[in-house]
């Protein structure tokens, strides 16, 4: 079933008008133009700002909120603390919709804290004015007295017997523990015969994810019906919905939600927030909009963050070097409360610790805990860049414990071709792929053997630019999620994903969608498959969305989801469609829809084309319902709620290239292949750009960036010009090749590409540094690969050599 | 992210200017490319009651040849240094600085008398015309007078300019001799971790983000000028200093790069000892 890459291209040139071409985006002209409408462009009469006082201390009870210089400035008009505001929302919390246990510890979440604040930047009184301006000089000036309490900000010491705790009335800071370990015995037993054991400690530093646009919220009251508008920058309209109904106790038809043009948002607008819950709770009880628009430095500690996360990872293997079993102990750091899913983003790198690897035996153990920091929560790739790197790590110092280049080990090791649909060791199975082929493109293109003999010069003339090579071969799981499965992980939802087709009248067509993009290009894709599919031209196609009163029931964009579960949603409501409409054609003909063809557009009978009744002929048909079959219902459109039977499972192989001034610890990525398998493409161009952007983002965490806490929980990097996002300046130039094996799973054979290039790129580029700097003795690599990192890892080598540098 | 309040005034000329500053005292800014002064408003590091907009002064923007020396106005874009023929011809590192600040958008923005009178040892250009041995034209309510460059920079984000002057213009000697700049940093927009200046083959050099205020390598350049080797001259660039450590760098670290990158300066620059 396996097909390269130029089949695939053919047969989607032969069947395909548009699905398989590069398109330009039907969104772009709006961003480039500044013609598209985000939630700080929105404004409506009345409305009153929202200004947000946030702890300034990791962990301090609050004595006392005082807001009388605030209530002096111009434009205040009220300062409420957490108490003051309690009523509004009375015992019920912020959401986690993930408890991934029966006995997981969730502490209640206010929107605002009233007694203890539990992190910098935990809510802990608001302001009300008329004017941004004057909820910034107000929030400013409140003044709140707090005594300080010892902060937990090192996940590897939080459990310990005398550390401080989060929660007070918990008695522990841990949550949760989660294991996977299916068989405990032939685990250590594999380890007990094993010729080789690697074992490895990893840091996942935490990572702002910083999108384009932070967030933003607008409230807006129906006050003689008792409804609210409840505009957000959110990657999850339908979501917010049912959580703003069941937190705030409105009936949920009288809420709509309406994400505007949202930014961007990498998993931090997957949740439900605190400054949500406030403006809609403040809103409906003062009747008029209340609105709020997050600042980037405030974003830094009001939004969630990603990773965060301790690794332990062993592998056994034998004398050749096949693995045999691996072993992983995660502790996780959930910062201070649990969002929306923040316990389960762990987890979802919790089935993959295997890799692409054919791993018998399986050991995984999961212990999350509290800590006087930002909540984490999913963050591109959300746990499967996680569990990536280790593994990929950790291949890379069995490749060099076994004495073969990290290709073979990988080679010696991977799942095999013909073993698909394949059942890992962790219990899911896999859909489709060719590792080994994927690999073999990568190392080609990547022109190893020069590579190395320049590598080998370089060593041997002592040279300080060092070059490293570094491998990434990555499986993962996407197109979240078979409702049953979310229900064995104790999901609080399902996993479908709702459409509508909607033919018009004057043969236009809408498409509705209830997975909610946001920089994804879901309406140029989206509109390619439908007008494929019909035989029209994508222009007669509109793609609405984003909006629960115009796309009622959806489960939003996430997980890499939106094509190989919105995506053939989309799809298969445009089959009912054209089955119904095939009922219309036959009618017309009066013939035998089995004798029916749908060829460029029209219907024919086979083999009499002169005969042909247009797609627009049916759409007015259905209108006029002048003449359609006995009972037929008079219109022409479909719905379709599509669950999956399974995930999906995109993998590839990165390879980076850097070079390493061991003088400065400067880091260049020089060159970087990226082969991936995301089954079938709809516009190799979206796939590109998400594989750029994706690279470029765990490349980020590789070199650049990480979110600094002081040991006391103050964060040291709240801008831009501290937090280090590279730009395009600092991008690889990519050269990037695919493979194709579609996913059996769905109809189109597609299987997301959203995360793909964050959940590869992190490790080929610290395996590059690691090689590059091996002949150093240098081992492992802390990231972010900073300069000043790669030096003292260079320095503190030659310390402990022994014989080394005085 | 939000300044607080504050006036605006636009100033008609340097003289206007100057009146301005004079009326508001300490209460009042000089706004030119906004690109140092903007970003301390929004966090609130900087909180003026009264900003004087100097930025559309065409008058002080321009780049002249004067009897042995270039004059710029104080008003000039980096981006104007940047790709100034006659700058690339008279004092190549100066151009080829401008060319590394920010990115495009800062460099359009920008003005050298903004970057001097905001006196950041971390910027490239203070840094560059302490090499070239520049001069600084200050207007008063009393008139002119002339800086020059070593008695400019008095501390950390401090200059000898007083609360009622004005940059008008900045003088760099012709400065054909061996050159380079080396800018250490993480992403292509950053300030410099460390910054090495060398002009004159090595009988300037100067370090960016060292210390409270741009300095001149002066163990380093006395080294030169007394026959020590390249190398070893290099490795006196930080002596007597005490850079500042932050995230990118610590202090030690500061001093090896610092070492790394004057060693690198002056072998680009073809420096040797005399
Ligand atoms: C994203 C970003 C990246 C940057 N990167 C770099 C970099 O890599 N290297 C670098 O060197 N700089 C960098 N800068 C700073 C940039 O070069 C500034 O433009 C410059 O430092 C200040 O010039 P300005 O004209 O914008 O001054 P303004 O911001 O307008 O003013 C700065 C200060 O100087 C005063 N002032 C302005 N003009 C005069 C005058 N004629 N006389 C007296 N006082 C005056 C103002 O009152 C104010 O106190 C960066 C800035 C940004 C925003």
């Amino acid at each position: 079933m396996n097909t390269t890459m130029t089949e695939t291209e053919e047969a989607a040139t032969t069947s395909y008008t548009h699905i398989g071409k590069a398109r330009l985006r039907r969104e772009d002209p709006a961003l480039l133009t500044g013609e598209a409408r985000f939630i700080d462009d929105l404004t409506l009469p009345a409305e009153l700002w929202l200004g947000i006082v946030r702890s300034t201390e990791a962990h301090a009870k609050i004595l006392g909120v005082d807001g009388r210089a605030a209530l002096e400035i111009e434009g205040v008009s009220e300062v409420l603390s957490g108490a003051d505001l309690a009523p509004l929302w009375g015992e019920s919390a912020l959401p986690c919709a993930w408890p991934v246990t029966d006995d997981m510890a969730n502490p209640p979440h206010l929107p605002v804290a009233t007694s203890v604040a539990k992190y910098v930047g935990d809510a802990v009184a608001v302001v009300l004015a008329t004017s941004r301006y004057a909820a910034a000089d107000g929030a400013a000036a409140v003044l709140v007295d707090y005594e300080q309490l010892p902060a937990v900000t090192d996940i590897e010491s939080a459990l310990a017997t005398d550390a401080p705790l989060v929660h007070e009335s918990l008695g522990t800071n841990k949550s949760y523990t989660w294991p996977l370990i299916p068989n405990p015995e032939a685990v250590d037993e594999a380890f007990a015969n094993a010729a080789h054991t690697i074992s490895e400690r990893y840091v996942q530093q935490r990572l702002i994810p910083a999108p384009m646009e932070p967030r933003g919220v607008l409230a807006s009251p129906g006050v003689a019906n008792g409804e609210l508008t409840l505009y957000s920058a959110t990657q999850v309209p339908h979501i917010l919905k049912v959580m703003t109904a069941v937190t705030l106790g409105i009936p949920e038809h009288k809420i709509r939600v309406v994400a505007p043009s949202v930014g961007g948002g990498f998993g931090c607008k997957l949740n439900v927030y605190a400054e949500e819950i406030l403006c809609s709770a403040l809103a409906m009880d003062r009747g008029v909009p209340v609105r709020w628009t997050e600042g980037r430095s405030e974003a830094a500690t009001a939004t969630i963050q990603g990773r965060g996360q301790v690794q332990h990872i062993e592998l056994a293997a034998d004398t050749d070097g096949k693995v045999t079993a691996v072993r992983v102990k995660l502790l996780a750091d959930m910062g201070a409360y649990l969002q929306l899913v923040t316990p389960g983003v762990p987890l979802l790198g919790g089935f993959l610790y295997h890799g692409c690897y054919d791993i018998p035996n399986y050991s995984f153990e999961c212990t999350s805990v509290f800590t006087n920091k930002t909540p984490t929560d999913a963050y591109r790739g959300a746990g499967r860049p996680e569990a990536t790197y280790a593994i990929e790590r950790a291949m890379d110092s069995l490749a060099i414990a076994v004495g073969v280049t990290p290709e073979e080990i990988r080679s010696r090791n991977f799942i095999a071709a013909d073993a698909f649909p394949y059942e890992s060791s962790a219990g899911l199975v896999f859909d489709s792929g060719d590792y080994q082929t994927v690999l073999d493109k990568a190392v080609a293109m990547a022109n190893l053997d020069t590579v190395r003999t320049e590598q080998t010069k370089r060593r041997a003339d002592k040279s300080n630019k060092l070059l490293g090579i570094g491998f990434s071969s990555y499986v993962e799981m996407c197109g979240l999620a078979p409702s049953r499965v979310l229900a064995s992980l104790n999901y609080g939802a399902g996993g479908w994903e709702a459409a509508t087709v909607r033919v018009l009248p004057t043969a236009k067509v809408q498409v509705i969608t209830g997975s909610t993009p946001h920089g994804q290009g879901h309406e140029t894709s989206w509109s390619m498959i439908v007008a494929d599919k019909l035989g029209i031209d994508p222009d007669d196609i509109e793609v609405l969305h984003s909006d629960t009163a115009i796309s009622p029931t959806g489960l939003d964009t996430y997980g890499s989801r939106s094509l190989s579960v919105g995506g053939t949603a989309v799809f298969m409501a445009t089959d009912k469609v054209l089955d119904k409409a095939r009922l219309i054609a036959a009618h017309q003909l009066e013939a035998n829809e089995g004798d029916l063809e749908y060829v460029d557009g029209s219907f024919n009978v086979k083999g009499t084309p002169t005969a042909a009744v247009p797609f627009a002929a049916i759409a007015f048909a259905a209108f006029t319902a002048h003449d359609l079959p006995d009972g037929m219902e008079p219109n022409l459109e479909a719905h379709v709620t599509y669950d999956p039977p399974n995930f999906t499972f995109p993998n590839g192989t990165h390879i980076a290239i850097v070079e390493v001034d061991t003088q400065t610890g400067d880091v260049a990525i020089v060159d970087y292949v990226a082969v991936d398998d995301c089954g079938n493409q709809i516009n190799p161009l979206i796939v590109e750009g998400q594989i750029h952007g994706g690279v470029l983002q765990g490349a980020a965490q590789a070199l650049y960036e990480d979110a600094v806490y002081s040991e006391d929980g103050q964060i040291v990097t709240v801008n831009l010009g501290d937090y280090l996002v590279p730009s395009a300046a600092e991008a690889p130039t990519y050269r990037l090749a695919s493979h194709v094996t579609p996913s059996p799973t769905n109809p189109m054979g597609v299987k997301g590409v959203g995360e793909a290039g964050t959940i590869a790129a992190a490790p080929a580029v610290i395996n590059a540094v690691v090689d590059a700097l091996r002949p150093l003795g240098v081992t492992d690599m802390a990231m972010p690969a900073s300069p000043q990192t790669v030096w003292n890892t260079i320095n503190n080598v030659n310390n402990e050599a022994p014989g080394g540098a005085s | 992210m939000i300044p607080a309040s504050f006036d605006y005034q636009v100033a008609e000329s340097p003289e206007h200017a100057v009146a301005l500053l004079t009326e508001h005292g300490d209460e009042a800014k000089l706004l030119a490319g906004g690109h140092s002064l903007i970003p301390m408003m929004r966090f609130r590091l900087a909180t003026p009651a009264v900003l004087i907009d100097v930025g559309r002064l065409q008058d002080l923007r321009y780049i002249n040849a004067t009897n042995g020396s270039i004059a710029i106005g104080a008003l000039t874009r980096h981006s104007e240094l940047e790709h100034s023929k006659l700058l690339a011809q008279s004092v190549p590192l100066l151009a080829s600085v401008a060319a590394l600040v920010g990115d495009p958008a800062v460099r359009h923005r920008g003005t050298i008398g903004g970057t001097l009178a905001h006196s950041d040892p971390a910027s490239d250009l203070p840094a560059a015309l302490l090499a070239l041995g520049a001069t600084i034209v200050a207007r008063g309510p009393h008139g002119d007078r002339e800086i020059a460059i070593t008695d400019f920079f008095t501390g950390y984000f401090e200059s000898a300019l007083a609360d009622d002057e004005m940059i008008v213009e900045v003088r760099v000697p012709v400065s054909t001799g061996g050159w380079d700049y080396q800018k250490f940093n993480r992403r292509a927009q950053d300030w410099a971790i460390v910054g090495v200046a060398v002009a004159q083959g090595g009988s300037g050099v100067s370090l960016v983000n060292m210390g409270s205020t741009p300095l001149r390598a002066s163990a380093t350049e006395q080294a030169l000028a007394s026959g020590a080797s390249v190398a070893e001259a290099a490795t006196l660039a930080a002596e007597g200093l005490q850079p500042p450590g932050d995230l990118n760098a610590d202090a030690e670290f500061r001093s090896h790069l610092a070492r790394v990158l004057t060693e690198r300066a002056l072998v680009a620059a073809g420096a040797s000892s005399t």
